[in-house]
């Protein structure tokens, strides 16, 4: 055994055994960010607590839930609303937290586009923002499923049902996942386990592989600009903390995340005390019903883009049908961001509004998504179906341009 | 001295049992996954369609999927391998999901045809897909006739006769 001296504090205890001092340094005191960046920064932060909010009102409200489909529905709309104390109060957050997760999610993703932040070196941390998204679609998605209402139900329908479109095993596969012919108790039970356990531990694990990341590159600035990050450390521990580029994370760069989270809190409860309605679609406070397809079906907003694209397709081109070319669109659209690094073929890391073909390009593309997610509310038909496909057609020419942009970028930056 | 070819043999001998339970282990989940045996087995619908109106939509359930049975009036014309005559009567005998994504279409009895409000797919009184993204006709369930009654989950001469037409 290793020899320990009597320790003359609590610290010097702990130290002894678990390191904490050098843990410490290494984790908060001398992780090094940049100085020259903004409060879009502070969105990582926001949402690791956004998490932890949503993993809180969840355990509260797993306490009531019964994943059972004749006891489901009343153990949400009676037993937790009404008989629970504060039990409305978890569910609003819960609700909410899922729906406001999303549009920090959406900011965080478009700022490390803005940014260029998904290149040399920065691929990985890319990837595991774009696998951790995923995931959250999938924690979304599943969780959705258990106030077993109509919308619960028919989103549960719609989407098991696109497992359908791949070829040969489709149609087995669907029964599988279901666990019945149609979305039954056993498909109940099974998403209640995937959100409940297998989805949040995958969450947890990418949320660690997505820090780790963050490691060996380092966080981006608003410039793009690349330095020597142990220079500028030191600098900084000998005091001249004017001329060092960078800050630690404890305490000065999450004293100004602290503010913007702040600023975030006191919007995100007053959505849930005062505006909750939005993340409460009315039609879901109708029991499930099998039988009974409501008359209009659309996912929460923040899905409406893919499954604008998923739709947008309602026509047969040559051999194949509007749903094949629908299903082929909306696989493309939930794959093609993980490829963003290959795709921008620009060596340049500086922000859009520096860079004269990915600028344009950039806000195409959000104009673009805010489109489909405007049109995938509204009723598919007449005018509405052909905007949805102009826009659907729009992403995917979008995407498959990017590296000739970007090539013809590179080449004009060189001739200068 | 490190006997080389013995530890070689070990470590094949362990990755060998690791690879077996492994793999057992991935096809016990998958068996865990699939539905159960009484799902499997959950039996056949009958119905007596002597009592249906004309025109009007009769929705029966078949292993949880809605079944539509509409019968024709005089006007609505049979479509040849896909209308069944039962008796004197002709009858659209349909799954009641949309071949897009499954939505339960309904039926339109002024227009004479189906409307699925998730996608705007339309459909033929005969299920005949005629508008949207439907990529084919709603599905036949296989069914037997008894008379005026109607055995779905069997595959009868009538049903047989439709699918080889089809």
């Amino acid at each position: 055994m290793a020899e320990f001296k009597q320790a003359d504090s609590v610290l010097e205890w702990f130290d002894q055994r678990l390191g904490v001092v050098k843990f410490a340094k290494v984790m908060m005191t001398e992780y090094w960010i940049p100085k020259n960046i903004n409060f879009l920064w502070a969105m990582g932060v926001l949402l690791s607590v956004m998490f932890a909010i949503l993993l809180v009102s969840g355990i509260f409200l797993l306490m009531y839930y019964k994943p059972d489909v004749n006891m489901a529905f009343d153990s949400v709309n009676y037993t937790i609303m009404q008989e629970v104390g504060y039990g409305w109060l978890f569910r609003h957050i819960h609700a909410v937290g899922a729906s406001v997760i999303f549009l920090i999610i959406y900011i965080h993703m478009f700022t490390g586009i803005y940014y260029g932040s998904y290149k040399k070196g920065r691929e990985m941390i890319w990837i595991s923002g774009m696998i951790l998204f995923m995931l959250f679609s999938a924690e979304g998605f599943s969780g959705y499923m258990l106030p077993w209402g109509q919308m619960s139900y028919w989103a549960a329908y719609v989407i098991t049902e696109i497992f359908g479109g791949i070829p040969l095993i489709g149609g087995d596969l669907v029964v599988w996942i279901r666990g019945n012919f149609y979305v039954a108790d056993s498909t109940l039970t099974r998403f209640f386990m995937l959100h409940v356990l297998l989805i949040p531990l995958g969450i947890i694990g990418a949320i660690v592989l997505h820090f780790y990341a963050l490691r060996f590159p380092h966080v981006n600035n608003v410039e793009g600009e690349f330095f020597d990050f142990d220079k500028e450390a030191e600098k900084y521990m000998a005091g001249k903390h004017k001329e060092s580029k960078v800050v630690p994370f404890w305490p000065v760069f999450l004293s100004k995340d602290f503010f913007v989270l702040g600023v975030f809190l006191v919007f995100f409860f007053y959505l849930v005390f005062f505006h909750y309605g939005f993340a409460m679609d009315p039609i879901n406070f109708d029991k499930a019903d099998g039988l009974k397809t409501p008359a209009h079906i659309y996912p929460e907003w923040y899905f409406l883009w893919s499954y604008e694209v998923l739709r947008g397709w309602f026509f047969p081109v040559g051999p194949l049908s509007g749903k094949d070319l629908g299903l082929l669109a909306f696989g493309f659209a939930n794959a093609i961001f993980l490829l963003m690094p290959w795709l921008d073929r620009s060596p340049t890391v500086k922000p859009a509004n520096q860079r004269p073909y990915f600028g344009i390009w950039f806000w195409l593309m959000i104009t673009d998504l805010m489109v489909l997610t405007l049109f995938g509310k509204l009723p598919p038909t007449g005018p509405n179906a052909w905007v949805g496909f102009g826009a659907s057609l729009t992403f995917l020419i979008l995407f498959i341009a990017l590296p000739f942009v970007t090539m013809a970028e590179a080449k004009k930056a060189k001739g200068k | 001295m490190i006997n080389e070819s013995r530890r070689g043999f070990v470590g094949k001998a362990f990755g060998a049992v690791a690879a077996v339970g492994g793999v057992a282990s991935l096809l016990a989940m998958k068996k865990t996954w699939d539905p159960l045996p009484s799902v499997m087995s959950a039996g056949f619908t009958t119905v007596d369609v002597s009592g249906l109106e004309a025109n009007k939509l009769e929705i029966v359930v078949w292993r949880g999927k809605p079944i539509f049975l509409l019968k024709y009036s005089a006007d609505m014309k049979p479509t040849d391998g896909r209308s069944v005559k039962i008796g004197e009567d002709y009858f659209s005998v349909m799954i009641g999901l949309c071949t897009h994504l499954g939505c339960i279409p309904a039926y339109q009895n002024e227009k004479k045809d189906f409307k699925c409000a998730c996608h705007g797919g339309e459909f033929t009184l005969a299920g005949v897909n005629k508008f949207g993204p439907p990529p084919r006709p709603l599905d036949i369930p296989p069914f037997k006739l008894d008379g005026v009654t109607l055995v779905l989950g069997e595959e009868g001469p009538e049903y047989k006769a439709m699918m080889a037409k089809a």
